[in-house]
């Protein structure tokens, strides 16, 4: 019986563990180079975890293993090792604290963003992201880099105003709103998130990163993405029974070709 | 049977707890106010809820492996839900929501503590009853109520809330936001009155605990089961609190016209939403100050009773019980103060990212600690494979599995990715779902005996066993890789997202989906050899079958009214004293004294 529990425990954890080696399910390949220091995170937390699954459940097959046999001698009266005890103790202290380490540095660069500004500064590039049940609406500033304010009173989906923009006030005349997200590769981008009704979750795979929109606050991510192509934005918290199908397209283009795609919106404003 | 002593002054100190044997049908049975009787009330109101939050995951996992599908008796059943059988998303949500609640509340909650707590903390203890048997039943009851409230918003108009088990607000605060009626309401009265129960409950197990220990029995000669639910029970005490405040705050947000979690400015399809000045993240802060807490108060108990049984039938003592006792009082104290890893990408302040990631990186010290000392205990032992030593041996194995993606989600970067993906609903159903299941079902075949005087069939339950433990991993398993790809939760279907159609998600939900069914099939086995158990399994007379050391296996099975038949038990020795050397048998009861357990002349050599 025990040489039987030790086979299935240590068939199900290399069951486990093999797709994990062959990568058969894997994270899209990363956009960023931040999304490339967070695949390094991974990787060295699955290096590290990967050992410690496997020698766990290899140790727990082997003891059931070696003391359920019917030869085992009698069972030994031992209460503890109070040596092993502190030595495996600090092991796991520094290993599991000790990743906590890796990938700060990240986190920093991707949310330690001061909340003030909405002025682009050096060239970043803003785009304001409002969630609504279920479509992401996407704001650009226009020609102007200022966005025009917004009324609560204005808002209407069905006259293509869903954020309310006040196209009288300063700066709002050549504010773009468009449903898909089109930015330039090689320049950073933050984005401004923001709800119109409950939580949704601005996420993109390929750049490793989400955030909540929660209504009543602004969040900012920021990244630059270095490789061009379409890639899927889903909804990543429930916001009801459309949850599912909330999704838009993050376009990473080259420079001239944002400058086209801008240029063609802003021509449907006139 | 083992001779229990009497001493005088204690029997009369515990004479007030005591009640008269009830007489008539409903005060027996019904409204008992016997720890005994309420404890396999627990356990049977946790059986019908497994069975009903079972059938719920079947729904979601049908609806996940074919949308369009028709089943043309859910069609009858929940004619709006599933109009002409097929299930809308919102019945999806629906059905998920309820999944959630029922499995983490009903079944989760009231089982292991409850259910086992109440029937063997007192005996384990020497009391013959809780420290306030009247407020047990209370608490027994108030819970049936939260669980007939639940039930009840499967059948109002608009049906059960949508929200997910977390229920974050607005979606779950403003009305217009869901198309559902009162189920909502519902749905937070339950678990109010949840709290309630679980507060009462709580302030029973700890002054029991505290208060009704038999002579002798000092806190660090307490089986780790008594540890554990007396843990549990702090854990229920702080934490039951702040959610029935936080339930009654949403219930008033839904009714009165308060803004505790509501900000102003909200537009719900183009229409204006009459609130202002809450916040959402609130709501948050307050759910997982006790959504926390509430993982451990599921599977404490269970690590409990994984090291109770390993020790026992490893014929060992706990390897460094000491150290298990304060990894068991780490994990409590550390439990509270990690909330924040659920709220990474929640908007809140990214600092405090830091300090919730490295406590919670903290916590995994004494998850593995406890790791370490199961195996460390069979180490060394002669193991006999009795099916709750089977299903001791996969909690362990479930736990670390579970364990060790919380040190992915643990660190706020990586977090980045994962949160709220198949990886995290992987995560949680290993740790604290199925492990903690595995701790009820050891619990259950090692006090099966005890409760009832017959014996489970061995050989069913070792069947389950095998079914079981390879059955859950191969759902959970590959929720991993869709994890990696990354397969958003909450998702009533996977049509249009293009990552995952090409990822291969179609495939891994199928895999999923044929796992649960056959799984569930499997627990059919269990009921039936429990019910068989109950009402024809082998009649046990020995009262320690297990050849165990705690008090429980000192009186008869099924236990007499009082629990020790007028007399009050004397404990001599730690809880664990297996293969002593020179003893005349490989364990010792804690209330055997040196006499009876080294014999006559070695008691008198100070062997």
């Amino acid at each position: 019986m025990g040489f039987l529990i030790a086979i299935v425990v240590w068939g199900v954890t290399l069951a486990m563990a093999v797709p994990f080696f062959t990568q058969t399910w894997w994270m899209p390949e990363s956009i960023t180079a931040l999304g490339d220091e967070i695949d390094e995170a991974f990787m060295w937390t699955l290096a590290g975890t990967g050992v410690i699954f496997l020698v766990a459940q290899f140790a727990l097959g082997y003891t059931v293993w070696l003391f359920g046999r019917k030869s085992a001698g009698p069972a030994s009266d031992s209460h503890g090792n109070n040596k092993l005890e502190i030595l495996w103790t600090t092991a796991a202290t520094v290993i599991f604290v000790g990743l906590t380490f890796f990938g700060y540095s990240v986190w920093a660069e991707t949310r330690f963003i001061e909340q003030k500004s909405m002025e682009p500064a050096e060239g970043r590039l803003i785009v304001e992201v409002t969630g609504q049940q279920f479509v992401w609406n996407m704001r650009y500033a226009g020609e102007d880099s200022q966005f025009g304010p917004t009324d609560i009173n204005l808002i209407d989906d069905a006259a293509g105003n869903p954020v309310g923009l006040d196209r009288s006030g300063p700066g709002g005349s050549d504010d773009i709103m468009v449903p898909e997200m089109f930015v330039p590769v090689n320049r950073e981008v933050e984005v401004v998130l923001k709800s119109k009704d409950v939580l949704h979750n601005f996420f993109v795979p390929e750049l490793r990163i989400k955030l909540d929109t929660v209504p009543g606050l602004v969040g900012k991510l920021r990244f630059t993405p270095t490789k061009q192509g379409r890639f899927e934005i889903v909804c990543s918290e429930l916001c009801g029974l459309g949850h599912y199908k909330m999704r838009s397209f993050l376009h990473v283009v080259t420079e001239q070709e944002y400058e086209d795609w801008l240029a063609e919106q802003a021509s449907y404003l006139f | 049977m083992t001779e229990v002593e009497v001493s005088p002054e204690v029997a009369e100190y515990t004479e007030v707890h005591r009640h008269p044997e009830p007489k008539g049908f409903w005060s027996k049975y019904i409204f008992s106010v016997d720890h005994k009787v309420i404890g396999i009330q627990y356990l049977l109101l946790a059986v019908v809820a497994v069975f009903v939050g079972m059938a719920l995951s079947l729904l979601v996992r049908l609806r996940l492996i074919c949308p369009e599908c028709s089943y043309p008796t859910l069609g009858t059943l929940f004619p709006v839900g599933a109009p002409e059988g097929v299930m809308t998303p919102e019945f999806y949500l629906a059905m998920l929501t309820m999944h959630g609640t029922v499995m983490v509340f009903m079944v989760l909650t009231t089982a292991p503590q409850g259910g086992f707590g109440n029937y063997f903390l007192p005996i384990q203890i020497g009391a013959a009853d809780m420290a306030f048997p009247r407020l047990n039943m209370l608490s027994f009851w108030t819970t049936f109520v939260s669980f007939l409230l639940l039930m009840a918003a499967f059948v109002v108009e608009g049906g059960a809330p949508q929200t997910g088990w977390t229920g974050y607000p607005p979606l779950s605060a403003v009305p217009e936001a869901t198309v559902q009626g009162i189920g909502q309401d519902l749905w937070l009265a339950s678990i109010a009155v949840f709290c309630i129960a679980s507060l009462l409950a709580a302030l029973n197990f700890i002054v029991t605990i505290l208060d009704l220990r038999a002579k002798g029995l000092t806190m660090m000669r307490l089986p780790l089961t008594c540890w554990t639910w007396f843990i549990t029970a702090i854990l229920g005490l702080l934490a039951f609190g702040v959610l029935l405040a936080a339930g009654v705050l949403l219930l008033m947000d839904r009714n009165v016209g308060t803004s505790f979690f509501v900000p102003g400015g909200l537009v719900v399809s183009d229409k204006q939403i009459d609130h202002s000045g809450g916040s959402p993240i609130l709501w948050q802060h307050l759910f997982w100050f006790f959504g926390h807490p509430e993982v451990y108060i599921a599977i404490l108990p269970g690590m409990g009773v994984t090291s109770h049984v390993l020790s026992t039938f490893a014929r060992k003592t706990v390897f460094g019980y000491r150290a298990m006792v304060y990894a068991v009082v780490a994990i409590g104290l550390l439990g509270f103060v990690v909330w924040g890893h659920h709220m990474f990408v929640s908007g809140m302040s990214p600092y405090s990212a830091f300090v919730f990631s490295i406590l919670t990186m903290c916590i995994g010290v004494p998850s593995a600690i406890k790791t370490f000392n199961w195996i460390g205990t069979m180490w060394g032992g002669k193991i006999r494979f009795t099916s709750p030593m089977l299903y001791s041996i996969g909690f362990v194995s479930l736990f670390v599995s579970g364990g060790i993606s919380g040190i992915f989600l643990g660190q706020p970067t990586i977090d980045l990715y994962f949160h709220d993906t198949y990886f995290v609903v992987a995560h949680f159903h290993l740790i604290m779902g199925v492990a903690a299941i595995f701790g009820m079902f050891a619990g259950l075949t090692f006090w099966f005996p005890k409760m009832f005087g017959r014996m489970m069939d061995e050989r069913l339950s070792k069947i389950h066993f095998w079914l079981t433990f390879i059955g859950v991993y191969a759902i959970f398993g590959p929720m991993h890789y869709l994890g990696m790809l990354p397969h958003p939760r909450r998702y009533a279907e996977i049509t249009g997202v293009d990552f995952l159609v090409e990822g291969g998600a179609a495939q891994l939900h199928l895999f999923i989906t044929v796992a649960a069914l056959l799984t569930v099939l499997a627990q059919f086995l269990f009921l039936y050899n429990f019910v068989k158990g109950i009402y024809a399994g082998k009649v046990c007379t020995d009262p320690n079958p297990w050849e165990a050391t705690t008090l429980e296996w000192a009186i008869s099975s099924p236990p007499p009214h009082d629990n020790f038949g007028g007399k009050v038990p004397h404990v001599y020795r730690g809880a664990y004293d297996f293969s002593l050397r020179g003893a005349k048998r490989d364990f010792a009861m804690q209330c055997n004294d040196d006499k009876a357990v080294y014999g006559e002349q070695s008691a008198a050599s100070g062997d």
